[in-house]
C-alpha cells in the first residue's frame, strides 16, 4: 500500500489486514515500554490546513510510538488565503526528506492530487479532505466495533451481518463517506438518517437504506448507531429550522436511547455537541464507545503508518 | 515577402453541399468559383480531399486582454483562433478594465486589427464592472468605432431580474442581444461540479441544473415580455435544451449555444480531481450530452461556440476547489465538432458551416463573416482535412495558455489552411508568423 487516500477503493482483504495490524499495534500500547523501533530515522510531516487538535495528536502519537520523527506543519486557513499553494508546500516537504505526509485539508481531493501530482514521492495518508472523505476515522471505527463484537477474536473477521446506523449530517460528512465505503465493504448493513436536506441530492451507488425518521431507525434495533456531529454553520444556513427543532428529530436524547437495545453501541467520532445529536446520558453511558474509538485511533494510524512507511511501498 | 495581395487558387476542394469547386482569391474576396481555373499569378493549393468551409466564427472567447497578457493577449488568442480554423471571434467583456466603455471596446478593437489573423469583434458589458448593479453604457459601445451588438456579463450572470429585463428593452435601440451566463447565483454557492451523485460521492459542492434553467426561464419569458432579443450562452443541461425548444416554440426571440467541451466530455472525467477539467458551467452527464447533441441536431441550439478560457499553469497545478474555472478551446473546436456530432451522423458539413460560422455571424450581427463561399463574398475560407486523425498535444496549441482537457487525446480531423479576408493565416496546417501576415489590415468597419 503506497497511500491510505479512501475506503472506497480498500479492498476487504486490505481492509482486515489493517485492523490486525491495528490489533497488534494495540498490544503494544498495554506494554511498559509503549514503543516499536519500526520507523526509526523516517520523518512524518503532519500537514494541517485545517484545525484538527485531536486528529493531528492522535497521528503524533500513532507516529511516536513507531519512533519516527514528527515535524507538525499547520498551515491553517487555505492555501491560497495562505499565499502559498499546495505543489510549492508539497516540494517544501519533499526536499526537507518526509517519508510520510498526513494531510488534513478543507479541499475534497487534495491528498489524491498530492499524491498523483508528482510533487512528492512520500506515502500520502489523508487525515481528512473536504467533504470526502476520512479514512482512518472510518477503520477506527471499524474497529471499535469489531473489538467490541469479537473482543480477543477480533483477528481475521469482517463485520458481516452486523447492522449500522448513522445520523446526522450526512451531506458535510466525511467521516459519514468513509464508513459508508468501509463498512459495507466488511460486510455491514448501513442504514443512514437525517433531515432530507442534510442527504446529498443524489445517492445513486450509496450501499446505504435512507430514511427520515430516527424513531423508526431506532425501533429497528441497530447493532451500531453512530451520531454526527452537527457544525455550527449549519445551523444558519436553512438546513433546519434552529437546534431544537433538530434535537427533537434527529438527537440520541435520553428517551431514544432507553430504547435501543441493552446491546447496542453508541459511537460518536468527536468532538459531541452534548445536548444536540447526543444525550450525556447517551453520550457517557457503557454502551458509548467514545473515547475507545480515540484510544484505537491511535492503533489504527499507527497500522496505517506502518503499512505505508515500513518496507519498500512500492509493493502492492 | 507575401501580403494581402498575394492571390491563392485553391484547386478542387470539396464544399460542405459536396460539390468540387476551385476556388480565387484575390483582393480580400473570393473573385471566381468553378472548375479548372487558371492559376496565372496565383499560388495553388491543392485541396483535393480536402473540405472548404466559411471560415469559423466564435461568439464566445476569452482573450484576456487588457488586465490578464499572462494567460492570453490579443495577438496569441488570435493566433490559437487562426489554427482552430477561425476567421473571427467575439472577445468577451471580462477583462481588466472590464469592456464597459466606449474606449476599452475600441483598444480591444485595434489591437485585434493590428494582429491581423482574425477579425476581433468586442462584446461589451451589460453592468458596469460586471458588478450587476448598473447599466454600463451599451449606447456608447453600440456606436463606438467597435459597433458592438452583443452585450453580456459572462463569468457572472445578470441575476436581478429587473436589470436583466432593462437590458433586454434598451438593446433594442441598436438591434443588440444580450447574451446570459445563465447561473442562479445562490443555488451555486461555492459550486464546484456538477450536482448528482458524483459530486456526492467526492464531496464537492453541487452545480445543479436548476440553477441554469431556472434563469433560462426566467430570461425567455422576460424576453417575450418586453420583445426582445436574447442569447443563452453555454447551455449544458437536458432541462435548459427543452426550456428553449419550448421558448423557441412559442416565437420568443432566443438563440443558444453549446461549448465543445459540453458536446463531447462527461462529469466522470473529474473522479480524479484532475482541475483541467474543471469548468463552469460544469461538466455534466451523459444524458445532458445526448440532450445538447439531438439539441444541435435539431436547432434548439443554434450554435458551438468556444468558451476559450486561458488560465496559467498555477491557476490549474492545485487542488481542485483552488483552481480556476475554463478550458482553452479553440484550436480543438473543429475536430471536437466532428467527434461528437459529424462522426455520430448528427450533423452534416453544411450544419457544421452553420453553427460555426452563418449564425454565431448573424447573432452577432457581423456582416462581413459567416457569408456563403460565394463570389464577392469577403474571402474567409477554412480547409480542413475530415480524413485526419491526431493524438492532440502540446504541439497544437498556439495560444499562451496550455489548460486543454484534450491533451493525449486522439480527435478527428486538421486544419490545413486558413484565409482572413483573403490572407493566408495557416498554410499546410502550420501559423503563419506575424510579418508574413503583411502588416495592418484595414479597419473592418467604415
Amino acid at each position: 500500500m503506497k497511500h491510505l487516500l479512501s475506503t472506497k477503493d480498500l479492498s476487504r482483504d486490505d481492509a482486515i489486514t489493517l485492523l490486525d495490524i491495528a490489533e497488534d499495534m494495540a498490544d503494544v500500547s498495554t506494554r511498559e515500554v509503549r514503543k516499536l523501533p519500526t520507523l526509526r530515522g523516517k520523518t512524518v510531516v503532519n500537514l494541517f490546513f485545517e484545525d484538527s487538535t485531536r486528529t493531528r495528536i492522535s497521528f503524533e502519537a500513532a507516529a511516536k510510538r513507531l519512533s519516527a520523527d514528527v515535524i507538525n506543519f499547520s498551515a491553517k486557513g487555505s492555501s491560497v488565503s495562505k499565499g502559498e499553494s499546495l505543489k510549492d508546500t508539497a516540494q517544501t516537504l519533499a526536499a526537507i526528506g518526509a517519508d510520510g505526509v498526513v494531510i488534513r485539508h478543507p479541499a475534497s481531493g487534495a491528498p489524491q492530487v498530492l499524491a498523483t501530482s508528482g510533487w512528492i514521492d512520500a506515502g500520502i495518508i489523508n487525515a481528512g479532505d473536504g467533504t470526502h472523505e476520512h479514512p482512518t476515522q472510518a477503520l477506527l471505527d471499524a474497529f471499535t466495533i469489531r473489538r467490541r463484537l469479537h473482543k480477543a477474536a477480533s483477528r481475521g473477521k469482517g463485520l458481516d451481518g452486523v447492522t449500522v446506523t448513522i445520523v446526522g449530517d450526512v451531506l458535510h460528512s466525511r467521516v459519514a463517506r468513509s464508513n459508508l465505503w468501509l463498512l459495507t465493504t466488511l460486510g455491514a448493513e448501513v442504514t443512514m438518517v437525517a433531515p432530507p436536506t442534510l442527504f446529498p441530492m443524489d445517492m445513486t451507488g450509496w450501499p446505504a437504506a435512507v430514511s427520515f425518521d430516527l424513531d423508526d431507525a431506532i425501533d429497528a434495533g441497530p447493532d451500531v448507531i453512530m451520531m454526527l456531529r452537527i457544525q455550527q454553520e449549519r445551523m444558519n444556513a436553512a438546513f433546519f429550522p434552529n437546534s431544537r427543532e433538530y434535537s427533537r428529530r434527529w438527537g440520541l436524547d435520553d428517551e431514544r436511547f432507553a430504547r435501543l437495545a441493552p446491546t447496542s453501541i453508541v459511537m460518536h467520532p468527536g468532538p459531541m455537541n452534548r445536548g444536540l445529536e447526543i444525550s450525556s446520558a447517551a453520550a457517557d453511558s457503557a454502551a458509548s464507545t467514545v473515547l475507545e474509538q480515540v484510544a484505537n485511533g491511535v492503533s489504527i494510524r499507527m497500522a496505517a503508518l506502518y503499512l505505508l512507511m515500513s518496507g519498500d511501498r512500492e509493493e502492492s | 515577402m507575401e501580403n494581402t495581395a498575394t492571390r491563392y487558387l485553391i484547386r478542387n476542394a470539396r464544399l460542405a453541399d459536396g460539390t468540387r469547386t476551385d476556388l480565387l482569391l484575390a483582393d480580400g474576396r473570393i473573385q471566381e468559383l468553378g472548375t479548372a481555373l487558371s492559376h496565372a499569378g496565383a499560388t495553388v493549393i491543392d485541396a483535393d480531399g480536402l473540405l472548404a468551409l466559411r471560415g469559423l466564427v466564435d461568439l464566445h472567447t476569452h482573450l484576456r486582454e487588457p488586465g490578464y497578457e499572462q494567460s492570453e493577449t490579443i495577438l496569441t488568442g488570435s493566433q490559437a483562433a487562426a489554427i482552430g480554423g477561425f476567421t473571427s471571434v467575439f472577445a468577451m467583456a471580462n477583462t481588466s478594465p472590464v469592456q464597459d466603455t466606449a474606449g476599452v471596446v475600441e483598444q480591444v478593437l485595434a489591437l485585434g486589427e493590428r494582429a491581423g489573423y482574425v477579425t476581433v469583434q468586442p462584446i461589451g458589458a451589460v453592468t458596469l464592472g460586471l458588478a450587476g448593479e448598473r447599466l454600463a453604457e451599451l449606447g456608447a459601445m453600440a456606436t463606438s468605432r467597435a459597433r458592438v451588438r452583443v452585450f453580456s456579463d459572462d463569468g457572472f450572470c445578470v441575476s436581478d431580474p429587473l436589470l436583466m429585463r432593462r437590458a433586454l428593452e434598451y438593446v433594442k435601440a441598436f438591434d443588440g442581444v444580450i447574451a446570459q451566463h445563465s447561473q442562479e447565483p445562490r443555488l451555486t454557492e461555492k459550486a464546484q461540479m456538477n450536482e448528482g451523485a458524483l459530486s456526492s460521492e467526492l464531496g464537492l459542492a453541487g452545480w445543479p441544473a436548476v440553477a441554469e434553467e431556472s434563469i433560462i426561464a426566467r430570461d425567455v419569458l422576460l424576453a417575450e415580455h418586453v420583445g426582445s432579443r436574447l442569447h443563452v450562452c453555454h447551455v449544458s443541461t437536458a432541462g435548459a435544451v427543452d426550456v428553449i425548444r419550448w421558448a423557441k416554440a412559442r416565437g420568443i426571440n432566443v438563440t443558444a449555444e453549446a461549448t465543445p467541451h459540453h458536446l463531447l466530455l462527461t462529469e466522470d472525467l473529474v473522479r480524479g480531481y484532475d482541475a483541467r477539467y474543471k469548468v463552469n458551467p460544469p461538466l455534466r452527464r451523459r444524458e445532458d450530452v445526448d440532450a445538447l447533441r439531438a439539441g444541435l441536431a435539431d436547432g434548439t441550439i443554434d450554435i458551438v461556440a468556444t468558451d476559450h478560457a486561458p488560465h496559467p499553469v498555477e491557476s490549474k497545478d492545485c487542488e481542485w476547489d483552488a483552481a480556476a474555472n475554463g478550458m482553452v478551446g479553440l484550436e480543438s473546436a473543429l475536430s471536437v465538432v466532428q467527434a461528437s456530432v459529424v462522426d455520430t451522423g448528427l450533423l452534416d458539413w453544411r450544419d457544421v458551416s452553420r453553427v460555426l460560422s452563418a449564425a454565431p455571424a448573424r447573432i452577432g450581427r457581423l456582416a462581413s463573416q459567416g457569408r456563403p463561399l460565394e463570389v464577392g463574398a469577403p474571402a474567409n475560407v477554412t480547409l480542413y482535412d475530415p480524413a485526419a486523425s491526431r493524438e492532440f498535444g502540446r504541439d497544437d496549441l498556439a495560444g499562451k495558455s496550455t489548460n486543454s482537457p484534450y491533451l493525449a487525446m486522439t480527435l478527428p480531423g486538421r486544419v490545413v489552411a486558413v484565409f482572413h479576408r483573403g490572407t493566408a493565416t495557416v498554410l499546410d496546417g502550420v501559423l503563419r508568423a506575424p510579418a508574413e501576415l503583411g502588416g495592418r489590415e484595414e479597419p473592418q468597419h467604415g
